[in-house]
């Protein structure tokens, strides 16, 4: 879908002068199209301007389906479909209830939520992803920016990262 | 932003930049395994085959080749199941509640805590599906499936079938919770494959990690993601061994019958837990050379909650006692008076030296940060913990109401031999995953590093 695309890419070796060069860089009007680390640098989603993740609210969903689902099992199977006397308490009483209820929304709500993690950002054992540099995955932080979204061209990119503190600017192309 | 008191002892120590972090961690999934190695997983396979082979014997003739009898109809596998759900425990506490409490120092140990938990609960289950005789029909048995009888469906007002929701939604969360976690690592693996030229290595781990980018965008996913899954198994994990102590506590059975258990069980299983972590790492730190990453500073913190959560299991003792003789129930102090004085004082009291005053010597500095000391104080705190569990099991059972039904517990080979089975897979899936997967969680080490590495002088 994406073919023949060309990326100057950015190699930052510190988290904090990469948080930096984010603001500035964006502030020039440069388009970043994403910034790959080593681990998670903490505000980097903030000045790159992304919105919160919605995937808690996808967790408290998938968690109130366990509840609701639960109590409805045994509701019914107990109270209704078969009830049976055990030791003489009512056919669906609440509180023997809420261990499985309780179980069932943390099983519902935490699979649900990593199998939606895993869709909405295209995770696949079987997929290869677009690496702008090997060494983003070890100890550097890699900033790609695509030069068909920019109107700068390559050359006045390249400055602007190497006075941000890139220590190496490098070209992609896919 | 990196602001970290120059009180606090560095966590990560030989001043290490992040570079070293993936090179010394990544370096034992990638090399041969050692000899030392290849001796310990032969060892533990031989228990694990001695296992099997009992296993299959029990499963031929049935559980009647155990020691148990009328009166004494639960003991080495429950005894067993719940001491290693109870080790099983530490891994959550460690990944999940420490995480919440933003405690940095669980980020060297979370990730073998975490597959400590995952192999415990696999040699936790695999005693009431052995007691099932017929392990074949337990899911049957177990789950509320459609059957033949009409339908009569499971019973949910039994604390066992809470125990089969509760142990597997555990050991499912748990598991997805650690292979989050492992991701971004195994992503590490497979990019330093590629630079090295090794494809088919690359490809594997490429699989294993879903084609993990480490994109600002799925960072920020994922951050939320652990940082939910930490607070749906903080709850799920005191769930659980409140739902097993519920097995003893909601019997009418004189010593099991008591309030307390819930918060006893819970903390008594830390108290293992810890323990265990502690035994394996020693013996992880010292065989892949990470005592940098997992400093004495480490193992000093993780005897500071063996101290605390030991302490609080002595008190739960105590207040069994105490309430025992308050209450005033005869068969109640009769049972716990045969704890003390019965024939099975000395279990009694092994478990009280190992589990009361044993973790009590941690008070002192010298002994909590010395390798040794805490290698055998962890061994002897598990020994401790084990007995509890027998002690509780068996003591309360063994005097029943007719005193022509007493009787006493004598373990065959094949109760010794399920124990061991368990022991075999243990270590050797230990022993795999320290093989092939990486030991120390990579990603948020490296987020520390900046902060809490020693400098280099």
């Amino acid at each position: 879908m994406e073919n023949n695309k060309n990326f100057v890419v950015g190699i930052f070796d510190d988290e904090d002068i990469l948080l930096g060069a984010v603001g500035n860089i964006r502030e020039k009007g440069v388009k970043i199209h994403e910034v790959f680390s080593p681990f998670p640098v903490h505000g980097l989603d903030e000045v790159l301007g992304y919105k919160r993740t919605r995937l808690p609210i996808a967790a408290f969903m998938f968690g109130l389906t366990g509840t609701s689902l639960a109590l409805l099992m045994q509701i019914w199977m107990l109270g209704y479909d078969w009830p049976m006397i055990i030791g003489g308490k009512n056919f669906a009483s609440l509180p023997p209830f809420i261990p499985v209820t309780f179980e069932l929304t943390v099983l519902l709500s935490a699979f649900g939520m990593v199998i939606t993690f895993l869709i909405v950002s295209d995770m696949k054992p079987y997929k290869y992803p677009r690496q702008f540099d090997l060494r983003s995955t070890d100890d550097k932080h890699v900033m790609a920016i695509d030069l068909d979204n920019n109107r700068l061209n390559k050359d006045e990119i390249s400055r602007i990262l190497k006075d941000n503190g890139a220590s190496e600017v490098n070209e992609k192309n896919f | 932003m990196h602001a970290t008191s120059s009180v606090r002892e560095p966590l990560i120590t030989g001043g290490k930049t992040v570079g070293n972090v993936s090179e010394d961690i990544s370096r034992q999934v990638e090399g041969k395994p050692t000899q030392l190695w290849w001796m310990a997983f032969g060892v533990s396979f031989v228990f694990l085959l001695y296992g099997l082979y009992c296993i299959c014997f029990l499963l031929w003739n049935g559980v009647g080749v155990w020691g148990l009898n009328k009166t004494v109809g639960w003991a080495w596998d429950i005894t067993n199941f719940v001491w290693w759900v109870g080790i099983g425990h530490a891994g959550t506490l460690i990944s999940a509640i420490l995480l919440l409490f933003r405690q940095k120092w669980r980020m060297s140990i979370n990730r073998a805590a975490e597959a400590m938990t995952i192999f415990a609960v696999i040699c936790a289950a695999t005693f009431p599906l052995m007691h099932m005789g017929r392990l074949w029909l337990g899911f049957y048995w177990a789950l509320p499936l459609p059957n033949a009888f009409g339908s009569l469906w499971a019973n949910f007002n039994s604390p066992l079938l809470w125990d089969v929701f509760a142990i597997s939604t555990y050991f499912s969360v748990s598991l997805v919770f650690w292979y989050l976690g492992l991701i971004p690592d195994f992503a590490v693996i497979r990019d330093r494959a590629v630079r090295m030229g090794h494809q088919t290595r690359a490809n594997i781990y490429n699989a294993l990690s879903f084609g993990w980018n480490g994109g600002a965008k799925t960072w920020m996913r994922y951050e939320s993601v652990a940082l939910i899954l930490a607070g749906l198994s903080t709850p799920l994990v005191l769930s659980v061994h409140t739902i097993v102590s519920m097995d003893f506590a909601t019997s009418i059975v004189p010593g099991w019958h008591t309030t307390i258990f819930p918060p006893y069980f819970v903390a008594g299983a830390i108290f293992s837990g810890f323990a265990m972590v502690l035994t394996l790492l020693i013996i992880t730190r010292k065989v892949f050379k990470l005592e940098d990453y997992i400093t004495i500073y480490h193992l000093e913190l993780m005897n500071i909650v063996i101290i605390i959560t030991g302490s609080i299991v002595g008190i739960a003792y105590i207040t069994e006692f105490f309430i025992a003789w308050y209450g005033q129930v005869p068969a109640e102090q009769y049972a716990f008076y045969n704890r003390m004085q019965g024939p099975y004082w000395w279990a009694y009291w092994s478990m009280m030296t190992c589990n009361v005053i044993s973790p009590q010597l941690f008070w002192v500095k010298k002994i909590r940060t010395s390798i040794v000391a805490t290698f055998v104080l962890s061994i002897i705190v598990n020994i401790g913990m084990w007995f509890e569990r027998f002690v509780i099991i068996v003591t309360s059972l063994h005097r029943d109401y007719l005193p022509s039904s007493w009787s006493m517990f004598h373990p065959t080979m094949y109760d010794i031999g399920e124990y061991l089975f368990t022991f075999g897979f243990f270590f050797c899936a230990f022993l795999l995953f320290a093989k092939f997967f990486p030991v120390i969680n990579m990603a948020e080490v490296k987020s520390i590093v900046k902060s809490s590495s020693e400098k280099k002088h």
